[in-house]
């Protein structure tokens, strides 16, 4: 009978394991699985990082390394994180799933992309001042990349110790554009700007052209930031897959099988770094601040900047085109083209809006690259 | 955490570098696509 009661004791022990900082990690976890499910903010990424902080959490669990017992989570992570091959590999899927089209035909909005990612540059002075590391600081920054593999991709390219919170945050914001964006871009524009018409000619774009495009901008980017050939070099190899004609299945399996396995992989394994230890302290809360920060002036950086060149042109862009450079596609795209609807039904922004959006993304790797090749210069 | 005001400073170099650097390398793709389009849409002689 004691034999049996020692057994059942023995069993039940790891209940007492159990601590405040796991139960609250549960309740995070369960929070991004409601968002997830419920508010459908990021579900392909949130749900399983959600489900990812749980696995974690759970006292001695299995799922993560125990001393010399090594956990399939963190197998995977050193397998597809700490190496940065996961969020690689999705730049493929993503980049097969981007259009270019919009972009190609109305070229000048690749300056908008850039403008708008002046969030990251000025967040990582940001975090700079409030006393993060320069890797921190560089990788909280690009938060303001609105670009969710760029994120994980750079956060641990600089071994930062927030990976996780970065992630969180990243992804949350990029749900929140439709939320964030419209304050800003009210506050910093006028009635009248905002009412500014931009006809849209439709281009027709050679495939030549399509085909040359994501080979130049590797060369291009790789040549002034050697750090984002990998970044850069993934997404344009996806689109050169996607408009080369020749590799319609090919390009077919990037967007969709190849997407969704390594979704799934990277949003459960990105939980690893989300055990208590490591999320619940104070500066997680800071780096959230950072990372709304950063995405507040993502969109002042590309708004002032469509302002700066109305100065010198004599047709006038819509300033709120300038918002739509962030990367977070469609949403930030939707965004401008509804406020534009919103001031006057007959504001047709949309396409106008898809080009500076794309090109926010190319902008946002490219950043990303950058940020990586003057912090590393800087640390050494 | 405390105020650093130093780093602060030193990370406003990497933000006008970035900046500038950023805009330059949209700027020459632009440039690039541009002359792309022109070459694609020259009359044959």
């Amino acid at each position: 009978m004691d034999a049996f009661f020692n057994n059942m004791v023995e069993l039940f022990a790891n209940i007492t394991n159990i601590t405040w900082q796991q139960l609250v990690m549960w309740v995070i976890g369960g929070v991004l699985i409601y968002l997830a499910i419920k508010k459908e903010m990021e579900p392909s990424l949130l749900l399983p990082m959600g489900f990812g902080v749980i696995l974690v959490n759970l006292p001695l669990s299995g799922a993560i390394t125990q001393g010399d017992e090594e956990g399939a989570l963190s197998t995977l992570f050193n397998a597809g994180i700490a190496n940065e091959l996961f969020p690689l590999i999705l730049f493929i899927g993503i980049g097969a799933m981007i259009d270019f089209g919009p972009l190609l035909s109305n070229p000048k909005m690749l300056l908008f992309g850039g403008a708008a990612q002046f969030g990251i540059f000025f967040t990582i002075s940001m975090a700079s001042l409030l006393g993060f590391e320069l890797k921190d600081a560089a990788s909280i920054g690009i938060i303001g990349a609105a670009d969710g593999p760029t994120s994980i991709f750079v956060a641990n390219y600089f071994k930062s110790n927030y990976s996780a919170a970065i992630t969180v945050a990243a992804y949350s914001y990029m749900a929140l554009v439709p939320i964030v964006q419209p304050p800003i871009i009210k506050l910093i524009t006028t009635k009248k700007e905002r009412l500014i018409r931009m006809e849209y000619k439709q281009k027709d774009v050679s495939q030549t052209v399509k085909i040359l495009f994501p080979i130049i901008v590797t060369v291009i980017a790789g040549l002034v930031a050697p750090k984002s050939v990998s970044l850069i070099g993934f997404l344009m190899f996806g689109n050169l897959i996607r408009e080369c004609g020749v590799l319609r299945s090919l390009s077919e399996t990037a967007q969709n099988v190849l997407a969704n396995l390594v979704t799934i992989f990277l949003g459960i394994t990105v939980a690893v770094n989300m055990n208590a230890e490591h999320f619940l302290r104070w500066e997680t809360i800071l780096i959230f601040i950072l990372g709304l920060i950063a995405f507040i002036f993502d969109t002042i950086g590309g708004v002032m900047f469509a302002k700066l060149i109305n100065l010198f042109t004599k047709k006038k862009i819509n300033p709120m085109i300038g918002a739509a450079g962030i990367s977070a596609f469609p949403m930030a795209s939707r965004v401008v083209h509804k406020m534009g609807r919103d001031e006057d039904p007959a504001n047709f922004l949309l396409m106008h809006a898809a080009g500076a959006n794309v090109a926010g993304q190319v902008a946002s790797v490219i950043a990303g690259g950058l940020v990586m090749t003057l912090v590393s210069g800087m640390i050494g | 955490m405390t105020i650093d005001l130093k780093a602060f400073l030193d990370s406003l170099m990497i933000m006008l570098t970035g900046m500038l650097g950023i805009i330059i390398v949209m700027l020459v793709l632009y440039l690039v696509i541009v002359l792309l389009g022109k070459i694609k849409t020259a009359p044959k002689a």
